[in-house]
């Protein structure tokens, strides 16, 4: 028993070490990546947003997510410039989990594009 | 130590209203929740208890989670009594988010008289209720529990299906059980402004578990079978609350349970706890 439940935690290890190579909007699906936001620069979905990432990603990407230790700044050109609404949407239902960022599949979709709203206005 | 957590760390909560079931969901990683369940049943003609656990769940990765719990039950005109300890971890096998997203369970436990129900397998029944705590506490149940957990997110719902199955080191045969769940915010929008009472602090669904019998005697022959709503509601302070009237199918099962729960989700705890020493959040 001792030995299967280690083989198994090897297994899983060595499973999010593989996931963590490489640079995760690579991943996005050319149909995610051009997915637009519901809530495209409106101000009341801003505001929400900005309650949501307070709740739920402040403590890791810092109050104005300047970032914290080894969690990135959401305030970065990769974010803010490169990555369109709809790749930060695939990152945050499927997460990076290799790399500690968990997925966010539990908060319903629309609070997904509203903190997605926030985080875009942050350029 | 808690309650300096409790009164300083910003928090959070977006909890399934489930008991029994487990989603898919995993902690945040580096985050502990402390949750407190209780269950009170009536199984005539015993007398009524309240089954107690307090939980500590603690997200080590974002793919596996590992929580440890404290379990206690109080019996109407009898006793109240510590009745064990369960370890769990959960490990989610594949790293993005499926149609169907699977979560491998193993738990080991050592309880004797426990009435927590957190699950109903094999031929568990009203009958294990009725005996007193000093001669239930003689048989202590050590057993690991597998389960394959199975969850959808869809339109703002959760659905999960828990496959249960429980080896006692002893040799009693292999039980099996199940549990499904479907759940859903009631609003899925969230507000500009914060509130206190508006749809999207609350979430409800409905619940159903019980037993599917043993290695010998497969099937819902002779088994406990339960059912009912559930709802929570999460405070501005992003303490949930959590409560579900369960009522039994059938002469096997217990009439009714009504469960109980609070919950509490401290966030980045070392990092929090070295703040406090003085080094870097």
């Amino acid at each position: 028993m001792i030995r299967v439940f280690i083989f198994l935690m090897v297994a899983f290890a060595s499973c999010a070490a593989a996931e963590a190579d490489g640079s995760w909007m690579k991943k996005v699906p050319p149909r995610d990546h051009e997915r637009a936001s519901p809530f495209h620069e409106q101000s009341e979905a801003v505001a929400a947003g900005k309650r949501l990432f307070g709740a739920h990603c402040a403590s890791c990407h810092g109050e104005n997510a300047e970032g914290k230790k080894k969690k990135p700044a959401l305030t970065s050109e990769r974010v803010q410039q490169q990555a369109t609404e709809g790749d930060i949407h695939w990152l945050l239902v499927n997460g990076n989990m290799g790399r500690g960022m968990p997925s966010w599949a539990k908060l319903p979709d629309p609070q997904l594009w509203q903190l997605i709203a926030y985080i875009k206005s942050l350029h | 130590m808690l309650l300096l957590l409790l009164s300083a760390v910003p928090l959070l909560a977006q909890e399934r209203p489930y008991f029994v079931t487990y989603s898919h969901d995993m902690e945040e990683p580096g985050n502990l929740e402390i949750e407190i369940m209780s269950a009170v049943g009536t199984p005539a003609p015993g007398s009524r208890f309240i089954g107690s656990s307090m939980e500590f769940e603690y997200g080590v990765k974002a793919w596996w989670t590992t929580e440890f719990y404290l379990n206690g039950q109080s019996t109407q005109n009898d006793s109240t009594i510590f009745t064990g300890i369960r370890w769990e971890n959960r490990f989610r096998p594949l790293m993005r988010e499926h149609w169907i997203n699977p979560v491998l369970y193993v738990e080991y436990e050592n309880t004797a008289a426990d009435k927590t129900i957190r699950e109903v397998v094999g031929h568990d029944g009203k009958a294990d209720f009725l005996e007193q705590n000093g001669e239930a506490r003689q048989e202590t149940e050590r057993e690991f529990e597998f389960k394959l957990i199975l969850g959808s997110n869809f339109k703002g719902w959760n659905i999960s299906e828990n496959i249960i199955a429980v080896k006692s080191i002893y040799n009693d045969p292999w039980e099996f059980g199940y549990a499904l769940g479907a759940a859903r915010p009631l609003a899925l929008v969230a507000g500009a402004k914060p509130c206190s009472f508006c749809r999207e602090k609350f979430a409800a669904g409905v619940e159903m578990y019980g037993g599917l019998g043993d290695r010998h005697s497969f099937g819902l022959n002779q088994t406990a079978q339960y059912l009912g709503p559930t709802l929570n509601w999460t405070a501005p302070n992003g303490t949930t609350l959590s409560f579900s009237p369960q009522f039994g199918l059938n002469d096997y099962s217990i009439p009714r349970i009504y469960r109980f729960g609070i919950s509490y989700e401290v966030n980045q705890l070392f990092g929090h706890l070295n703040f406090r020493r003085g080094g870097k959040p």
